[in-house]
Parts: structure tokens; C-alpha cells; sequence
């Protein structure tokens, strides 16, 4: 081994301590970096080849009924490669020991083959038989929440009769990924299930022989969607077509993009940070390094070693420091993307979830990195380039200390001794003194970006849960009902309030924007469904025009006063224009409400409901399901409790890991920033703090000097930090979440508490870590050498 | 078996009996002192002569509770030095002990006046800063700093930071060693005048052989031991020395 490399391994070594921390620092943000995008990197690629085995459709259209033959016509829509016409229905399921009422999307199969587009992965079982009313294929994800094994049945109200079914298959669908039931925000697998059944046998269920409701299409290379889209509407349009949308709109398609949106945004945004804050350490110490190592550097070159050689051999103990934290971070990343991969299997469902990493992503991680240190420590290595052996083999000039402004002001009157040695100190430096308080700070800002998602999930819940949606259970009709139908609900047992909604899908339409949501009738006064402002002040429901949630206001660009085209997607297909009258605050979903005498005149219709808010008393509530379930006019029910129960357990669950990984990753910073400050302290205050203790001053009283410096900059940074945490959360809420959540940016003060704490004592501990070189100090041997 | 080189018919206050350091570096032993035997007595200057590596550092350091002997004792009047452990040597350097160095050992972030009242305000009944810095002639360079200063000015406020705190014990580590001719006799001057305006006993160690014409005695070191004992007849000014 060369003697060079010899010191380089030495120098490791010596700097061991500072070299872990910065190590670890770097394998933070190289973990996230790597776990997000080979995560991203998975899902999307499970997605494709997933869409592309089972031909996953790229254009989607549902109507009341068409004739068999109209498919042909369809099939010659220039552009249209394939075409599936199938009979897709939504009904109320009864399945034993389910506490609660599911419904059931009935989907049919050709009666030969496979499906030409959005495929049946089947996983067990066969295919129902030729003919067979009795036989279905259950959703996997379904059965799993309800324990169904083949040769289970259960009941399905098909057109108002009770028909008891056989599971002989179980099986998946690139359609329902993340199975959605429609308008809701996430995926339930417990409360909403695909089933496949003989398209003859469901065609018979459902009076649909020789007809279909339902087509999925798939485009031709280089085809105009738009133009097909158009075509389609226009055929399908006197069959009560609901108007054609492309993947984007497709509910499964929508929520998986929209994850792997979010994993590209994390897999970005904070590995910048982390590789900011370790460039940042690594330039501290090096700079350090270079400026006690100056009259070596200028030995060696007069010993005839060149000014490359010798810059490199400083960027070799930069190289090492921070491949050896790209390798723990690749290590990190790789389990932790395997894991975060697994967790979203918990609901994307694919047939098998592979997790690959791809050779690009650590390779980019470790460019990125060693970009990034190499950036941080530039300046330190040029000096080592430039600097003359003559004027290196010279001690550098002592410190130099002059009266200041702040001087007169503020540090002569500090009462201690050591009080003006942490000012002037703090003073003279005021750029890297500025940069370990910015360290500090974002480090408390990652901290407290990652803690807040707890309180901010917990008041969407509350308000979503107990402000905006009171009732217990949403009753929805197959068809709209009259109003005293839906009062008769109230005489059901365990029914405590019965309040009527009509809903109607439409597309809104603003300029060149549009979204399909749900246009909800609502009462005036709705005691169950209060329409609410962001401070949960009442918003009243005008007589005409519509108020928007807040997130589809955002979404369509739309604010008060607007005028928007409304489309209705179902019935008489009508079109017209409706001004919006204001926006509501509310937490989850896209809705949009009128006056329910408002939505009828813009319908057409005569007063009809087609959704009940229910609330239950709960001693009943088995009772009271059961019943529905039974009336031939219900399609379904659901539970708020439910849907409370499945954010808690899919959601919310991968936002809280990821927040505990932002906190504990957080943390590394922390010590990382603290820990090499209190090194280079130490090294820099050796000489002053063995004058002291020679003085007669006692340990503990020269380590306030060491410390105080310290306690200044954290004291500094954390307040700074938690504004900084303040802004990142608002960013990550951006960014995170599916767009039709709008997360609040609520944290609490015990928030702040906690995360100021976790910082401060996570810098206290990597300060006393460095305390304990102050007990080996060498008094004499410092004083005897010249600095 | 050692000669013992003492004061006579003064008080001791400093007595050192045997003793002896044994350095270990890796597999190396160095014997810094062989048995050393001293009593210094109250209010004497002693100056310490002998060549590098002689062992005079070490014993000052042992004097000064910098360091421990490996064997032997060691008392300041009724305190234990040679058993002493870390903190009492803290508080005996605090309370009896001033150190002047080579290199001056200034914070560089404190005024003149700051470095002195560093000691003035862990001491129990020390100078002001103010009078310590005007005995060595500093009083319109109080508010400087270190760098500011020249070397001969940063000796001259280590030493009124040494002697602010009125030790009983000055001990002084080649204190001329880094300055020129002229400056050092300045700061020698103000050494030989607080020994006797303020009757602290010093001790001075030096390479130079006519800085000894100061003192009340002299004592040469080679080897780790005391070879030899002089007093001179005469105690000389230090503006009388030339060298």
C-alpha cells in the first residue's frame, strides 16, 4: 500500500465518529431515495405488465341498454381496436357471519373464452360452467375479507329476487386494482366485492338478454381518444349512455397514478434535503481537515507530490465517507422498498407483487451522492490544489478577534467569562454558524413534517366523520324513489332519522376542465349532511346554482361567480348551465350539491330520491341491515364506521409509517449536525479549553463553553425548524394524499412539543457523546506546542 | 541517598520526597524525573535551569498539579498532592496555583481584561482585573484582544492572569522563550516584581543560565534529577542580567 493510502485509511479512522454520522446522513436520504422510486419502479411495472397480459381497456363507457348488434357498429369507430360489450351491475350482497351489508359489482364473462379486454386473473377454481345461473367467480381481495373458499355461497339481490350463488372460482382484474365502489375515496375490500358471472345467466338475473350496458375499449396505436371518446357518446347516447372517459377517469387506474405520483414526488423532495444537509457536514469537516492538516499538505508538496494528487487524495476520504453511506443506504432502501411495496399490496391487488430493484436506481443514488459531496467540499480541495508549500509549511495566523457592533451592544455585558467566549465564537463565524442552525433546523423541520400526519389524518376524520357526514348509514336506491318511500325507512327497526338526498351523475364541465362526480340533492337544512366552511361555520344552500367541495372547486378551477356546463350522465341526458354559488370545506371526496327542488327542475323530474342518510341506533343495527338487504328497491348500503375503519387500516397506515421513517431519519440529521459541530469545537477550542482547565477550572465549567455553542444553535434552529416543518408539511399535503382528500394542515401544540424535544435531546446526547473527549484532554502536551 | 536540595531555615510550604515519572509510550519507557527531593520555601524565586529533556517541565507540571508523580510524595502545607485525585487538583490549581507558558495560552476571544477576569471570578480574594494588568504595566491595553496585542504585551497579561488570583505558587514554563532580547527582560522584570511586591512563590525554568543572577536560588536538572544548588550571593535586578 502506498504511503498515501495508508494516511487516507488513518484519517478514516481518526475521523471515524464524524465520518459514521455524515455516513448515516447520506444513507438516509439514499434509503428514501432508493425505496420510493424501486417501489414506484415496481408498482408502475407490475401495472403494465399486469395491463398489458389481461388487456386492460383504454376507454370506458356504462349506458341503460343496447343492443348486441350496436357493438359492431362500434367496433368500426376509426380508432377502436377492440371492443367488450358487458353487463355490469351493482347490488346488495348478503354473506354469511358479515356484520355488515357489501355490495357486489356483478360483471359478466363472454359465454366462451376469456374476456378480449380487462381480463379474469383466475387464482382458483374454474370458470363458471356454460349455463349455470348459480355458479360466480368472487374477487379475491373479497373472499380474503370475508373468508370465502370455493364451494361457499352467498346471496345477491339480482333484480330484486334473492338468488343464492356458488363460489367455484376466485379471481382479479387489472379493473379493480383498487377496487372502488362508486364515489368512494378508497379502496374496501370488506364492504365492496367484484363478482364474474356467465353472461347468460346474468343477462337472465337481470331482464339484459341480447343487450349489454357496459363496453370497454381499447384504442389503436396512434388513435385519437378524444376523437373515439366523442364518437362513442354520440352512439351510445340513445341508450342512455353515461358518457365514455378514458383511464384517467377509470376510479382503479386513477388511485394507483395517483400513488405513484406521490412516490416520485418523496423519492425526490427529500433525499435533496438529506444530501444538502450531509454536503453541508462534509464541508465543515473537510474544511476543518484541510485547515489542521495545512503544514502536512504543504510538507507533501514539497516532498514532490502534485497539487491533483494531493486534492484527491482529500476527495478519496469524501469518496469513502459517503459510498460507504450510498451502500447502507441502498442496503436500507432495497428492505424498505420491499416492505413498502408489501404494504401496498395490502390494497393495490395484483396477481403476485414483485419487488425489483433496478440496477439504475442505486447507481443513480450513488451519482447523486457523490455528486452532491463532492459540491459540499469543492472549495476545501481547491484550497489544497492552490496552496503554495512555502506559505502551507507556515502556521496559519491565529484567530483574530475584533470589536464588532453587536460587540458594544449586547456580548461585553454578558455576565460570564464563557459566556462571551460562545458569542464571540458564534460571532466570528457567522456563515457556518448560520449553516448549523439551517442544519439544525431542517432536521426539525423533517421531524416535525413527518410527526404532524397523526393529528392532521385525526381532525379530517373528525370532521369528515362527526361535522359533515352525522348519519350512520347511506342507503342507495336502485332507481329514484318517492319521497314517502324514503320516509318509510323511518319505520324500519332501529332507524332513528331518515333524511333524503337525490343523486345524479354528471360531468362539470369549466372551460376546457371537467370531472364526473356525483350532483347531490340535499334538504335546505340537512341535519345529516350540514354543508360547512373551513372554520365549520354553516354554509346555506341557495334556491339555485351549486356549491362545490373545496377540492373539486381546486380541481375545475372554479370559484364563486363561475358559470359551469352541467352534463347529466344519466336519464334524459340533459345539458345546462349552472352557476356556482360557492364552496364548501370539505375533507374527502368531489361533490357538488344544489337544492334538491333546484336539481329536480334542472333534471326535469318531479320531486324523487335516489340515496337515504340514515342514523341507527346501534342496538339494532344487524336488525336494521338485514331488513334493507331485503327490500327489492335498495342497491346498497353503507356504513360510515366502515369506511372510517378502512382509512384507519389501508391509508392512513402507509401515511404513518412513512411519517415514522421521515422521524427517525430525521433524527440522524440532528446528531449528524450536532455531533460534528461539538468535534469541530472541540478540535478548534482545544488549546482555550485546556488554558482553562490549567486556570483551575473544573470540567463541567469548561464544557458550558463547548456546550453553551451548541445550545445556541439548537435553541436557533428548532424554532426556526418547526416554521421550516410548517412549510414542508403544507408542501407534502400538496403532494401526498389522493387528490379527492384534502388533508388539513392542523398540528398540534404537543406536536410542536414533541418534535422540539426529540431534537433537542437527540442533539444533548450527540453533545455529550463528544463531551467526553474533554475528560481526555492532554493539558500539557496542548500547551507545550505552538498552534 | 538523593541529594536534597531545600531551603534552609525558611518555611517550606512545597515539599517533594522521591519523586519519581515514568512515562509509557507504546512499548517505550521514558524516566522523566529519578527520585526527585524539594522543599520550596514561602516567597522564594527559584529558577530551574537544565537542557532539554532534563526532566524540568515534568517536575513543574508535578508542582503544579498538571500531572501526577509515579511514585514519591508530594505536599502543598496540609494537602496530598502525590494521592491527589482529579478534582482535587482542579480545585488546588484553582486556588494556589498560577502557570505562565511559552506560548501564552490566551483565549483568543477574550479581551486582555476578560482573560484576567476568567481567574478573578473563580478566585476567593483575587486583584481586580484593572490592578492585575496595571502591575504589568497594561493598563491602556485592556480592551484588546489577543491578536491585537504583541507577544511580549499577550506574556505580560498571562502573567497578570496568573498572579490575579494572588497564588501562592507561580510557576513559569520558559516565559521569555518565544519573546526578544528586550521584551524578555520587560517580562522578567514583572515577574521579579510581583515575587516581591506580592510574596508568591515562582519558579522559573529556563535554557538561559543568566536569567539564574535573579534569583534567590538556582537549581540545575539533568537526567531526571537535581545535580546541583547555588544561591547566589546577591540578588540581582533584572535590568542588571545581560545575555
Amino acid at each position: 500500500m502506498r504511503a498515501l493510502e495508508r494516511k487516507l485509511l488513518r484519517d478514516l479512522d481518526r475521523l471515524r465518529g464524524q465520518a459514521l454520522s455524515i455516513g448515516l446522513v447520506v444513507a438516509s436520504g439514499v434509503a428514501i431515495f432508493v425505496a420510493a422510486l424501486s417501489t414506484h419502479d415496481s408498482l408502475s411495472e407490475n401495472r403494465h405488465a399486469y395491463y398489458a397480459r389481461l388487456r386492460f381497456a383504454d376507454v370506458f363507457a356504462s349506458l341503460t341498454r343496447a343492443p348486441e348488434p350496436l357493438v359492431e357498429r362500434l367496433a368500426r369507430i376509426p380508432g377502436v381496436a377492440a371492443v367488450e360489450a358487458r353487463i355490469v351491475e351493482d347490488v346488495s350482497l348478503d354473506v354469511e357471519g358479515a356484520r355488515e351489508p357489501a355490495e357486489g359489482r356483478f360483471v359478466s364473462l363472454p359465454r366462451e373464452g376469456a374476456p378480449g379486454l380487462n381480463g379474469l386473473s383466475l387464482r382458483q377454481g374454474r370458470l363458471p360452467a356454460p349455463g349455470r345461473s348459480d355458479e360466480v367467480v368472487v374477487g379475491e381481495p373479497f373472499a380474503t375479507a370475508h373468508r370465502l373458499v370455493l364451494g361457499d355461497t352467498l346471496v345477491a339481490l339480482l333484480n330484486g329476487r334473492r338468488q343464492r350463488l356458488r363460489v367455484v372460482g376466485l379471481g382479479m382484474s387489472p379493473e379493480y386494482i383498487a377496487a372502488m365502489r362508486p364515489g368512494a375515496v378508497l379502496p374496501d375490500d370488506l364492504h365492496f366485492g367484484v363478482l364474474w358471472m356467465e353472461r347468460d345467466a346474468l343477462a337472465a338475473a337481470l331482464d339484459m338478454k341480447g343487450g349489454f350496458n357496459d363496453v370497454a375499449v381499447a384504442l389503436a396505436p396512434g388513435a385519437s381518444r378524444a376523437a373515439v371518446l366523442e364518437r362513442l357518446d354520440v352512439l351510445l347516447a340513445p341508450y342512455g349512455g353515461r358518457g365514455a372517459y378514458g383511464r384517467d377517469e377509470q376510479p382503479s387506474h386513477r388511485f394507483v397514478s395517483d400513488e405513484l405520483e406521490e412516490l416520485r414526488t418523496e423519492a425526490t423532495l427529500l433525499p435533496a434535503i438529506f444530501l444538502g444537509v450531509a454536503a453541508f457536514l462534509l464541508n465543515v469537516v473537510v474544511s476543518r481537515l484541510v485547515q489542521t492538516e495545512r503544514t502536512r499538505i504543504g510538507t507533501l508538496k514539497a516532498l514532490g507530490y502534485g497539487d491533483t494528487r494531493l486534492a484527491l487524495h482529500y476527495l478519496e476520504w469524501v469518496g469513502a465517507t459517503t459510498l460507504a453511506g450510498v451502500l447502507l443506504g441502498i442496503a436500507l432502501g432495497a428492505w424498505l422498498g420491499k416492505a413498502w411495496a408489501e404494504m401496498y399490496a395490502g390494497f393495490f391487488r395484483f396477481p403476485e407483487t414483485l419487488y425489483r430493484l433496478r440496477p439504475w436506481i442505486p447507481l443513480a443514488a450513488a451519482a447523486v451522492a457523490l455528486v452532491a459531496a463532492a459540491l459540499g467540499t469543492l472549495t476545501s480541495v481547491r484550497r489544497v490544489a492552490r496552496l503554495a508549500p512555502a506559505e502551507a509549511m507556515r502556521p496559519e495566523a491565529p484567530p483574530s478577534f475584533r470589536p464588532s457592533a453587536l460587540e458594544h451592544a449586547a456580548v461585553s455585558r454578558l455576565a460570564s467569562a464563557q459566556a462571551r467566549m460562545v458569542a464571540r465564537s458564534l460571532a466570528r463565524r457567522p456563515l457556518r454558524s448560520a449553516l448549523s442552525v439551517v442544519g439544525v433546523a431542517a432536521a426539525t423541520g423533517i421531524v416535525l413534517a413527518g410527526a404532524f400526519w397523526r393529528d392532521a389524518l385525526g381532525h379530517l376524520v373528525d370532521v369528515q366523520f362527526s361535522e359533515v357526514q352525522r348519519e350512520d348509514a347511506t342507503v342507495t336506491f336502485n332507481r329514484p324513489v318517492s319521497e314517502r318511500a324514503a320516509r318509510e325507512l323511518r319505520h324500519l327497526p332501529g332507524v332513528r332519522t331518515v333524511e333524503g338526498m337525490r343523486a345524479v351523475p354528471v360531468a362539470l364541465r369549466a372551460g376546457s376542465r371537467s370531472r364526473r362526480v356525483e350532483l347531490l340533492g340535499l334538504p335546505r337544512d340537512s341535519r345529516l349532511h350540514p354543508l360547512l366552511d373551513a372554520r365549520l361555520r354553516r354554509v346555506p344552500l341557495p334556491s339555485e346554482g351549486v356549491l362545490l367541495s373545496e377540492r373539486l372547486a381546486t380541481r375545475l378551477g372554479a370559484r364563486a361567480g363561475d358559470v359551469l356546463r352541467v352534463e347529466v350522465l344519466e336519464g334524459n341526458r340533459r345539458e345546462r348551465s349552472v352557476r356556482v354559488a360557492g364552496v364548501v370545506d370539505e375533507p374527502l371526496g368531489f361533490a357538488a350539491y344544489m337544492d334538491t327542488g333546484a336539481l329536480h327542475r334542472l333534471l326535469g323530474e318531479g320531486p324523487a330520491l335516489s340515496v337515504a342518510l340514515l342514523t341507527v341506533d346501534p342496538r339494532h343495527e344487524r336488525t336494521l341491515y338485514a331488513r334493507l338487504e331485503e327490500l327489492p328497491t335498495v342497491a346498497g348500503v353503507t356504513l360510515k364506521r366502515a369506511l372510517v375503519d378502512t382509512l384507519h387500516e389501508t391509508f392512513f397506515r402507509v401515511l404513518l409509517v412513512f411519517s415514522g421513517i421521515l422521524t427517525a431519519f430525521g433524527s440522524v440529521i440532528v446528531v449528524g449536525v450536532v455531533y460534528n459541530g461539538a468535534r469541530l469545537l472541540v478540535a478548534e477550542k482545544e488549546r482555550e479549553l485546556a488554558s482553562l482547565r490549567v486556570l483551575g477550572f473544573t470540567r463541567r465549567e469548561i464544557s458550558t463553553v463547548l456546550l453553551g455553542e451548541l445550545a445556541v444553535v439548537l435553541v436557533a434552529g428548532i424554532p426556526l425548524g418547526l416554521a421550516f416543518g410548517y412549510g414542508l408539511a403544507a408542501l407534502a399535503l400538496t403532494v401526498m394524499g389522493p387528490e379527492t382528500m384534502r388533508i388539513p394542515l392542523v398540528i398540534a401544540p404537543g406536536t410542536y412539543a414533541f418534535t422540539g424535544v426529540a431534537v433537542a435531546v437527540a442533539g444533548g446526547l450527540s453533545a455529550l457523546l463528544v463531551r467526553r473527549r474533554l475528560d481526555r484532554l492532554d493539558l500539557v502536551a496542548v500547551l507545550k506546542t505552538r498552534e | 541517598m538523593f541529594p536534597r536540595m531545600g531551603s534552609g531555615s525558611d518555611k517550606a510550604v512545597l515539599v517533594a520526597r522521591g519523586l519519581t515519572k515514568v512515562y509509557r509510550t507504546g512499548e517505550v519507557e521514558v524516566h522523566a524525573l529519578r527520585g526527585v527531593d524539594l522543599d520550596l520555601a514561602d516567597g522564594e524565586l527559584v529558577v530551574l535551569l537544565g537542557p532539554s529533556g532534563s526532566g524540568k517541565s515534568t517536575l513543574v507540571n508535578i508542582l503544579g498539579g498538571l500531572d501526577v508523580p509515579t511514585s514519591g510524595e508530594l505536599t502543598y502545607r496540609d494537602h496530598d498532592l502525590g494521592r491527589a485525585d482529579e478534582r482535587e487538583l482542579t480545585r488546588y490549581r484553582r486556588e494556589h496555583v498560577g502557570f505562565v507558558f511559552q506560548f501564552y495560552n490566551l483565549i483568543p476571544s477574550l479581551t486582555a481584561r476578560e482573560n484576567v477576569a476568567l481567574v478573578t471570578e473563580i478566585s476567593e480574594h483575587p486583584l481586580t482585573p484593572e490592578e492585575a494588568l496595571a502591575r504589568v504595566g497594561l493598563e491602556q491595553r485592556m480592551d484588546h484582544f489577543p491578536s491585537q496585542l504583541s507577544g511580549g504585551e499577550q506574556q505580560r497579561v498571562a502573567i497578570a492572569r496568573a498572579v490575579a488570583k494572588r497564588p501562592d505558587l507561580l510557576l513559569c514554563d520558559e516565559p521569555t522563550g518565544a519573546l526578544d532580547y528586550t521584551t524578555g527582560k520587560r517580562v522578567l522584570e514583572t515577574l521579579s516584581r510581583v515575587n516581591t511586591e506580592l510574596g508568591t512563590t515562582t519558579v522559573i525554568i529556563t535554557h538561559n543560565a543568566a536569567i539564574g543572577g535573579m534569583a534567590d536560588r538556582v537549581l540545575r536538572m539533568a537526567d531526571g534529577r537535581l545535580v546541583s544548588e547555588e544561591r547566589p550571593a546577591r540578588r540581582l535586578g533584572p535590568e542588571e542580567l545581560s545575555w
